[in-house]
């Protein structure tokens, strides 16, 4: 079947079998190799991206579900060169080692600051609570989120990161 | 920066991460590159009568589909452990657990490497299983290893060690003897990122290239080409980003081995990434101890000895990765960081048909079992001599002026202030006001216990004439080349799975080079680029690899001192390093930086006879000793006598791990060790049914931590250097997740006195402590029948 995905912004058109999931959707056909795939099962969370504007586990959504909609992944924190603060954030406060989870547990932080500017520290651990990290203890990823509400996240809110209708380039 | 490369320098990788632009293995994608799929065993015992693959063939994405006999042609069928046993890569006559590789499709793409397993057809005549540990021995127990010549039994290896005459007649002389048995779960390192490969053989060239998830590029080399027959300079083992390894990456799987002929048979590239319940059912596990430990005393407190009985399940083949002379790791550390008179342990190895392995997870090579047998001891003592248990620490904790200490298994501690550290802690914890409030709550039926445990490590394995694995000796490699512009790279044998060292080794350089730690760049994880080592795990990148990587910048050093000699026109013996700097002592304004050093050192710059150009160097460090970090640490839980629900309010972290190179970066593996105690102790274990079914295999019944079951960790710190280091460093990696499960058992266990409970075994699950409060424990190994 054929779907259409505008991903961060860009219009993807791509024959795709039905059953074929969003995670090596955007992994394998469009090369979008940010988001990582940990568990198959909805549990780690290392394949969170947004659909449209709400995060979601994308090894267990179908590509096809993705069809005509908005999908957001790592790639399309940084906005014209720019880091997101939550990206900056993570470098600042140590919020990672091993890099794997830190793709999802940043798309979760960005919609917890653009629904919440000023989150707790509870609040925070409460987000991300359907998401594993294993090498941080998730004290770091925490402080990390606080950075990024302290320096300007709610500036960088992503209501606009999806609107480009240009279409894929080569 | 002219000095002072050590400090929370942000992370050099975090660049890329933070983008998604890391390279893990499954994100490498090659021209023609195909899928691999194992097939794997439904049953934990079964002969294998037959396999067709007539039809999976006949599947048109598929390229290959390659079965135990296939590589049993080619003699590649069984591969040596990384403890002299061997492993079934694609089974040929038996299956011995569940989960175990029976047949690998390659394929077009990953989805139809998966369809094609479906239609691969396998008759198996099903065998009696042994999984419980405890009857493995038992006359007429299915033998599970009759592939060795002659086997009659499950029986792997006896070890002891210690002094069994003297630690008895302490024993049978001493006013006060407590005994415990426990059981240390078998857990599973579970890194975020699964196994997997990626195999490339050329076939003009005749070069492997094999990206891995390897925490030993080096050692994995070897050990191809000793499975394989392929010459070792042929071969190319790339490590690139890992998400995370925690041991797990040590071994080599049998998905390796049938991705190599894979590519091998199709003349294509291969990759093969094993999903979760892969991961967790067949990869290596970790624990799985049953012991038995006693400790006697004086009345008054004075800790005299220990013994321990210990029936280690190994799976049903011995995986474990630890040094050779040591079947049992480092458990003879079991007397932990106490002044004791004798000590005696003995461990036998089992067989059963569960996963092979046994070590992996952080565990410094069962230190972690080590550490929490003794710290539960001195708890379940505590309790008998109606002490208190900081006290009872602090009254039997080595003194300063013991050290070096030999202990009665034969370590030797090289440094240490331990009470002072415990002390930290309590201070940190306030710990009087907490026993007052926890004595307030008890009037009111409420149930809160402060836990405490305090551990030595023996990391940074080792030295040669005791320690090798397969007979590599276990020391690292370091080239450090300084650029004319007095940029420098750094190659070394380790390879980081989030520890950092593209930073922290940085620093090490810029450190005893007197540069920006910006301008070293460190390689690793390529065999094709950097210098042989054994690699990453045992807390021993910074032990060995850190000590290598001062030592090669010192030789840098040392040469640039004669190069500035010839530059200043002095003699190099009146030059003194400052700063920074290569000085005419009693003269500061005549210098040279390292900068200036290297664009001379290039150059046309006439220098001494005999003294070669440019300004690298190269280094191998072996070991004289292990490191011995420790820490003190202590844990505040609450429990609900009414659900069994344990929450951990707080967590007081004090390690002394020598001298901090980056503290962020330290701070931060303790705090990822420090979850894993929550996870073992509250969470994470693998348990098996009666048939041998694993019941651990997704992370929806292998339970991990996350940011809620978590508190706000509170961190303090000593520093004693390590004496015999070049940097004073002692290794950190592993200490948190070997000091944190004790100390939250013992926290929960505190929390129960009142119910008359002394010992449950992890994980203190809701229902395993609910069991306890009524009276009954639970064996956490089995399913709950």
């Amino acid at each position: 079947m054929r779907i259409s995905v505008n991903v961060n912004g860009t219009e993807y058109s791509r024959e795709v079998e039905p059953r074929l999931l969003l995670i090596h959707f955007l992994r394998d056909d469009l090369r979008l190799t940010g988001s990582h795939w940990g568990c198959d099962t909805s549990n780690c969370g290392a394949c969170v991206v947004w659909l449209d504007d709400t995060p979601v586990k994308s090894c267990t959504v179908l590509s096809a579900m993705a069809d005509g909609h908005r999908v957001r992944t790592v790639e399309g924190l940084e906005r014209d060169g720019v880091l997101d603060p939550v990206q900056q954030g993570f470098a600042e406060c140590h919020g990672l080692q091993c890099g794997f989870c830190t793709p999802g547990m940043m798309l979760t932080a960005r919609w917890l600051l653009d629904h919440n500017p000023d989150p707790s520290p509870a609040q925070i651990r409460e987000a991300l609570s359907g998401q594993i990290c294993r090498c941080t203890g998730y004290e770091n990823i925490v402080r990390s989120v606080l950075w990024a509400s302290e320096h300007g996240a709610s500036d960088h809110r992503a209501n606009d990161h999806q609107a480009g209708d240009h279409g894929e380039s080569a | 920066m002219t000095d002072g490369g050590y400090g929370p320098v942000r992370r050099k990788e975090d660049a890329r991460f933070i983008r998604g632009k890391g390279t893990f293995v499954d994100d490498i994608q090659l021209p023609g590159m195909l899928h691999g799929a194992i097939l794997r065993s439904p049953l934990a015992h079964a002969r294998i009568v037959s396999i067709d693959t007539t039809a999976a063939e006949g599947h048109p994405k598929v390229n290959a589909v390659i079965t135990g006999q296939m590589l049993e042609d080619r003699k590649l069928a069984w591969m040596p452990t990384l403890s002299r046993d061997i492993q079934a890569v694609l089974a040929t006559d038996k299956v011995r657990f569940q989960g175990q590789e029976v047949a690998f499709v390659v394929a077009e793409d990953r989805y139809s490497a998966r369809d094609a397993l479906e239609l691969i057809s396998v008759e198996y005549e099903p065998l009696p299983v042994v999984i419980d540990a405890t009857k493995a021995l038992d006359p007429g127990a299915p033998v599970i290893r009759d592939d060795l010549e002659g086997k009659q039994d499950n029986h792997v290896f006896d070890w002891a060690a210690g002094d069994k005459v003297a630690t008895d007649a302490i024993f049978a002389a001493a006013d006060v003897v407590v005994a415990q048995d426990m059981l240390y779960p078998r857990s599973h390192p579970a890194p975020l990122e699964t196994c997997g490969t990626v195999a490339d053989m050329d076939t003009v060239s005749g070069k492997l290239t094999v990206w891995s998830t390897s925490q030993a590029p080096h050692a994995h080399r070897t050990l191809y080409a000793m499975i394989t027959g392929f010459p070792e300079h042929k071969i190319r083992i790339v490590s690139p980003d890992i998400g995370g390894g925690f041991g797990n990456k040590v071994p080599i799987y049998p998905g390796y081995i049938c991705a190599v002929v894979g590519s091998i048979v199709t003349g294509r590239p291969v990759k093969w990434v094993e999903d979760r319940s892969e991961n967790l059912m067949s990869t290596s596990f970790a624990r799985d101890y049953h012991m038995h430990g006693e400790i006697a005393a004086t009345k008054d407190g004075r800790i005299l000895g220990l013994r321990a009985r210990v029936l280690a399940d190994h799976g049903a083949f011995n995986g474990a990765a630890q040094p050779s002379k040591f079947p049992a790791g480092f458990f003879h550390i079991f007397t932990g960081s106490y002044d004791l008179r004798a000590a005696h342990c003995e461990v036998t190895g089992v067989y059963t048909n569960k996963a092979p392995g046994g070590v992996a997870y952080a565990c410094s090579f069962r230190v972690t079992e080590a550490v929490y047998l003794v710290e539960r001891l001195v708890d379940v003592l505590a309790l008998e001599l109606e002490m208190d248990p900081a006290e009872l620490r602090l009254k039997n904790l080595l003194r300063p002026e013991q050290f070096p200490y030999t202990t009665p298994t034969g370590w030797e501690y090289d440094s240490g202030d331990y009470a002072h550290t415990l002390k930290v802690a309590l201070d940190i914890a306030g710990y009087a006001d907490l026993r007052r409030e926890q004595a307030e709550k008890r009037e009111r039926g409420e149930c809160m216990g402060i836990g405490l445990s305090f551990f030595t490590e023996g990391v940074g394995a080792g030295p040669r004439k005791h320690m090798d694995i397969l007979g590599l000796g276990m020391a690292d490699g370091a080239d450090l080349r300084v650029y004319p512009t007095g940029k420098a790279v750094l190659a070394i044998s380790v390879q980081t799975q989030g520890q950092g060292h593209e930073t922290t080794f940085a620093q090490i350089v810029a450190q005893e080079l007197g540069i920006s730690p910006d301008d070293v760049e460190v390689v690793h994880g390529d065999t094709d680029r950097t210098p042989f080592g054994l690699g990453t795990y045992g807390s021993r990148s910074t032990p060995v690899s850190g000590a290598a990587t001062a030592i090669v910048a010192r030789k840098v050093r040392e040469r640039a001192r004669i190069v500035a000699a010839a530059m200043l026109e002095a003699s190099a013996d009146d030059l003194e390093w400052d700063n920074g700097r290569w000085q005419v002592r009693g003269d500061p304004e005549q210098g040279r930086n390292i900068a200036e050093i290297a664009m001379a050192a290039h150059s046309s710059l006439e220098l001494p006879e005999g003294v070669e150009g440019h300004l690298d160097a190269e280094t191998v460090y072996n070991p004289p000793s292990l490191t011995h970090p420790y820490g003190a640490y202590i844990c505040v839980a609450d429990v609900d006598p009414g659900t069994g629900q344990v929450s951990v309010r707080r967590f007081i972290a004090v390690d002394d791990c020598g001298v901090r190179i980056n503290p962020m970066i330290v701070e931060g593996q303790v705090h990822g060790g420090l979850a894993d105690g929550i996870g073992m102790a509250l969470m994470q274990v693998i348990a098996f049914d009666e048939d041998g079914n694993c019941l651990g295999g997704s992370f929806m019944d292998y339970l991990l931590p996350t940011s809620v079951e978590c508190p706000s960790w509170e961190l303090g710190e000593t520093v004693t250097p390590c004496p015999h280091h070049p940097i004073g460093a002692k290794g950190v990696g592993e200490s948190a997740t070997v000091g944190s499960p004790p100390t939250v058992v013992n926290a929960v266990m505190d929390a129960l006195k009142p119910y008359g409970v002394r010992h449950a075994d992890m994980p203190l699950t809701p229902a395993n402590v609910w069991s306890a409060i009524q009276g009954h424990c639970l064996r956490t190994d089995l399913a709950i029948t």
